[in-house]
């Protein structure tokens, strides 16, 4: 299958260079290659799992249960102003 | 004392014979001999590892001693800690430290243990030799040619070696029990659901465990009984999960009655001649234990890495668009706008293989192309998961390979992903189908280890630990590397 690699890399939010894209395209061509072989399979019928357990998710009470650690939780972001994310401009 | 069991370790310092802060300057001093060999560990902070000790004797000495009191345990750079960074060994996360601990870091905390740096790995674990690293790639013990196995090589190569006495890994499609296969210890995946995720970057979240990586069957299950358990901040920790004995299942010294699975379809043709000599040979020792061995089929077992590559990627194309440069991780310089800022940083920061799994992750569950790979793929795993149902109507565990070949060169498998991809042929259909498996080790092919894999039924981890401790005490297959002091 041809891929358009750089389609996928951008709904990927990934820029790649020249040479990424040249090497990369073929190499997820590839990929899906491989994996179209599951076409093979006879699943007619065959409910999909998407967990290996048939249980239903838990829930908790719906109540407050953390403390405000924002400092902490900020420590490791490239950039911060008074407890705000700072981003380039989104908006002209 | 470096290649001491963990049980005989704690035995010592039970009967005041040492201490923890002898047993860490001993394991330290390894590290500062052999890591420049090895690049197991990433990370190490020797002050706080003896800060850890002197704690755990003081703590001994005021209230007795925990369950791992004492013991030295390192860690995959894939769990989050508090003290020191957390990488997962990309530079996406170079500067990341994590704001609190994984809660079976925690849990190891509590018993007592002594965490002994981080250990090297494939980028968000996404590999099978450890060769993806941000941080260069982890050698193997028996041959520092080759490969330690991955993703969690480090934690491998560093019980090997005995840089450390045990560690933690993760598996997501092997990666606990393709790198003791080749390094020649003993490592467990639990239960989809048994230990918790809290705090573990996340790679697949349907697929990822953690688990032990250590000499013995039996120390393997003294960590697995620490990190075992429901947490209710992690949706997908079971809560009323069966539980198991750990210790006590590790007693048995016979297979009597034991029916032994063995399929067809782990033993194929394209798999080195030793290796199956060598599981051959374990399944004739196994017999005369007792077990009875019983052919058996899996027959969706082909589809397996298939399935694994659609399902795998599209979970981690979903896990890492969390990093966005935002919150945290690596920000390019100079961002002309937001876009600009997502995709050259992501492009900086994630490597060659990281990038290929997002793409084929991406494509599959693009517009257009989700039912004919993303659906069609859950609806394999089901085929895969039912399988093994079937099987265990039959028999009570199933015995194969861990890996059709040995420990293989570095730079060997990296120019082709897809030959590097059917390295883990063999264990990724029992994470698709979330059930227990473990790797021991059971032979030598060419001075290179081999590794049995035990699957039970989902919870029967005490069925695993009942046939690998009886093989263990029947053979002699746990062994020491010469070059690292072994008496080989």
């Amino acid at each position: 299958m041809d891929i358009d690699v750089r389609k996928v890399a951008m709904l990927s939010r990934i820029r790649l260079t020249d040479d990424e894209a040249a090497e990369l395209g073929p190499q997820l061509s590839n990929i899906i290659g491989y994996v179209e072989q599951l076409s093979a399979v006879n699943t007619d019928g065959v409910e999909p799992i998407a967990h290996p357990h048939d249980i239903a998710m838990p829930q908790r009470v719906d109540a407050v249960t953390n403390s405000n650690r924002r400092d902490a939780l900020q420590a490791s972001a490239p950039k911060t102003e008074s407890g705000l994310y700072v981003v380039p401009k989104v908006i002209e | 004392m470096p290649f001491s069991t963990l049980s005989d370790i704690q035995s010592r310092l039970d009967a005041g014979q040492t201490t923890a802060v002898a047993v860490a300057k001993t394991y330290l001093d390894r590290i500062a001999a052999f890591n420049g060999d090895l690049n197991a560990f990433v990370d190490i902070d020797p002050a706080h590892v003896l800060e850890q000790a002197e704690a755990s004797d003081a703590y001994r000495a005021k209230h007795g001693a925990r369950a791992l009191e004492g013991l030295p345990i390192a860690v995959k750079d894939i769990f989050c800690t508090q003290d020191g960074p957390t990488r997962c060994c990309s530079n996406i996360l170079k500067d990341f430290h994590a704001p609190y601990d994984a809660h079976v870091i925690t849990r190891l905390k509590e018993a007592g243990a002594v965490l002994v740096g981080k250990t090297n790995m494939d980028e968000f674990a996404m590999g099978s030799s450890t060769e993806t690293s941000a941080f260069g790639p982890c050698r193997n013990p028996w041959d520092l040619e080759r490969i330690p196995g991955g993703s969690s090589g480090g934690s491998a190569s560093a019980v090997a070696a005995a840089l450390a006495p045990a560690a933690l890994g993760t598996d997501t499609g092997g990666s606990i029990r393709q790198p003791a296969s080749v390094c020649g210890i003993t490592g467990l995946k639990p239960t989809y659901g048994r230990v918790s995720r809290r705090g573990i970057i996340a790679f697949a979240s349907s697929l990822d465990q953690a688990g032990p990586m250590a000499r013995t069957v039996k120390d393997a299950a003294m960590i697995a009984a620490a990190i075992s358990g429901h947490d209710s901040m992690d949706s997908t920790s079971v809560p009323d999960a069966p539980a198991v004995d750990w210790l006590g299942a590790c007693d048995k010294t016979d297979m009597k009655g034991l029916r032994i699975g063995k399929p067809k379809e782990y033993f194929v043709d394209g798999m080195d001649a030793g290796v199956r000599a060598a599981i051959d040979a374990a399944l004739a020792e196994c017999a005369a234990l007792g077990a009875e061995i019983v052919d058996i089929s899996l027959p969706h077992t082909d589809a397996a890495v298939a399935a694994y590559y659609v399902i795998a990627p599209s979970e981690a194309s979903a896990n890492l668009s969390r990093y966005d440069a935002v919150r945290f991780g690596h920000r390019c310089e100079n961002p002309e706008d937001l876009l600009d800022m997502y995709t050259r940083s992501r492009d900086e920061g994630f490597g060659a293989e990281v990038k290929r799994r997002i793409l084929t992750g991406t494509f599959a569950l693009s517009s257009g192309y989700y039912d004919a790979y993303y659906i069609k793929a859950q609806q394999v795993r089901t085929l895969i998961r039912q399988d093994f149902i079937d099987a265990f109507e039959q028999v009570d565990v199933i015995a194969t390979p861990t890996s059709p070949i040995t420990a293989f060169k570095l730079g060997e498998k990296t120019d082709d992903p897809l030959t590097m991809y059917l390295s883990d042929i063999f264990t990724i259909a029992i994470n698709l189908a979330g059930l227990p498996g473990m790797s021991q080790p059971c032979g030598f092919v060419e001075g290179l280890p081999v590794g049995l894999q035990w699957i039970a039924p989902a919870w029967r981890e005490d069925l695993i630990l009942n046939a690998a401790s009886a093989y263990e005490a029947a053979t002699d297959w746990v062994k020491t590397p010469i070059n690292f002091g072994g008496e080989a």
